[in-house]
């Protein structure tokens, strides 16, 4: 077989984060993600850190995703114009999701903004870190947007919440998407109660100078382990979320990729601020009218492993959907996956995978596949 | 890393055990085992299937990836581990024993002789 050379050429040219001093320390392999030399997984393997992260509490290194400060003279009407968000309503303190759209309506990438006293946060993803800056910038000229020097950790599971209030009380007082500035273990980070693995948890932006200080101060406690990208990719797809890059792209619509949700209610039809973003004109024609295909959760009902790429046909053999994601739910012990599908088909239609030019029995599969535990 | 002296290699991380009979079996090795993690599916070839050398003719799948499983010699697929379809985690747990994938009648005595032995396969791997 053919295996990806770990630590091979080309390494000495991907950027590193704040942590990767750590990483070695704690028995990392590494593998490159959007130009960073990243963990996928450590000494205790794939299955074992997605399982501890569902039952204990385990530690990621996000600090590839590009965190963003937007200041500026009434920031939240410019960002309206930039992204399908309603700022009126919304405390400080509070995150929601969002989607950067280009004039098609296709999605440039997926971002979580978070307004805060004077400025708003937004995170975004790595490989679209130069993009978005760009895009946001030319559609929001009277903005500063800066990036922010900071690690991003993101503490996942049942034990998330016990372990961060012992080093920051206030970490305890967040809800689900709710945010704030405090100290951690004496330094002084932005927390959000949230994160991509269905579980309850936090994302930390903290100071690069003291991100491996507060990742050794978690570790510390018996409940969290380090877990890597690789868990990381079947915790979120446990949990329906959405990879940019895969389940949706420039060439994805809002509706195609299930995400008609993340419009703010105010900009769709008849909102008191319809339209006005990049996009609206085909994404609120979608939500009228609908889509020829839709991302819908699929298992499967044989255990051969069903990965991106492959189509989903009818009994006839005719091609009724793609799969955008795929893997062998740890959690479950069965292949699941997001698959853009027809919507003219049936609920209950017969569908196969097509893996190595045999077909393969999958069955609708209402999303998540495992039951999300956020603290609302 | 667990590389045994007795058994035959490829470049591409296939073990081989000749037996008094002139069948061959065929597994991966330890190398292999630790890059892929555990494995959760394992499709073998059909028995009575000719192979040429080189020919992909299994599929190791972890939850991270797939990766095919080349047949070091031509020859015959006299039989195939099914064990593997209920416990494919089997291969990680003995990879050079329980977990073996399937056996071949060679197409030409001797074949398996010309393979890496285990120091070249060790050069080979970086292990």
């Amino acid at each position: 077989m053919h295996l990806s050379a770990d630590g091979s050429l080309g390494v000495s040219a991907l950027a590193q984060t704040p942590l990767h001093t750590l990483h070695r320390a704690l028995g990392a392999r590494f593998t490159p993600f959007a130009g960073y030399d990243m963990p996928l997984q450590y000494a205790d393997g794939l299955k074992a850190e997605h399982l501890w992260t569902r039952a204990r509490a385990g530690l990621f290194d996000v600090s590839h995703m590009g965190q963003l400060r937007v200041s500026g003279a009434a920031p939240h009407g410019a960002l309206e114009a930039a992204l399908p968000l309603d700022f009126d309503g919304w405390p400080a303190g509070q995150q929601r999701y969002s989607l950067l759209l280009n004039d098609a309506g296709g999605i440039e990438d997926d971002l979580m903004v978070t307004r805060l006293e004077g400025e708003v946060a937004i995170v975004v993803n790595a490989a679209c870190r130069d993009k978005d800056y760009a895009q946001l910038r030319a559609r929001c000229a009277g903005l500063a947007f800066e990036w922010r020097d900071a690690a991003l950790l993101a503490l996942q599971g049942p034990e998330a919440e016990r372990v961060l209030a012992g080093l920051a009380p206030a970490a305890g007082e967040l809800k689900f998407m709710q945010a704030a500035w405090m100290p951690v273990a004496g330094e002084r980070c932005l927390v959000t109660r949230s994160g991509y693995t269905g579980e309850d948890g936090y994302e930390i932006s903290v100071p690069a100078s003291a991100a491996e200080k507060l990742a050794r101060a978690l570790l510390d406690d018996a409940a969290v382990k380090p877990v890597g990208l690789a868990a990381r990719d079947t915790l979120r797809l446990e949990a329906g979320l959405h990879l940019y890059g895969q389940d949706m792209d420039a060439e994805t619509s809002v509706c195609t990729a299930g995400l008609g949700w993340a419009i703010a209610r105010a900009r769709r039809a008849g909102g008191a601020k319809e339209g006005g973003f990049p996009g609206a004109q085909t994404t609120l024609r979608e939500l009228r009218e609908g889509t020829r295909r839709r991302l819908a959760g699929l298992v499967g009902i044989e255990p051969v492993p069903v990965r991106q790429g492959a189509a989903i046909v009818d009994t006839e053999g005719v091609e009724r959907g793609t799969v955008t994601s795929g893997t062998v739910s740890p959690s479950l012990g069965k292949p699941v996956m997001l698959a853009q599908l027809d919507t003219t088909l049936a609920a209950d239609a017969p569908l196969f995978a097509v893996v190595r030019g045999k077909r393969h029995a999958v069955a609708r599969a209402a999303l998540p596949f495992v039951p999300k535990r956020y603290k609302r | 890393m667990d590389i045994p002296q007795n058994l035959k290699y490829t470049a591409s991380h296939e073990w081989i055990a000749g037996a008094p009979d002139g069948t061959l079996t065929i597994g991966i090795t330890a190398v292999a085992t630790d890059q892929l993690g555990e494995l959760v599916y394992v499709e073998l070839p059909e028995v009575g299937k000719q192979l040429a050398a080189g020919e992909a003719c299994a599929v190791v799948e972890s939850t991270k990836a797939a990766s095919d499983v080349y047949a070091p010699v031509a020859g015959e697929v006299v039989e195939v581990n099914s064990a593997l379809g209920e416990q494919p985690g089997t291969v990680n747990e003995g990879p050079y024993d329980k977990g073996w994938l399937f056996r071949l009648k060679p197409a030409e005595a001797g074949a398996a002789d010309r393979l890496l032995d285990a120091n070249a396969y060790r050069a080979s791997a970086g292990v």
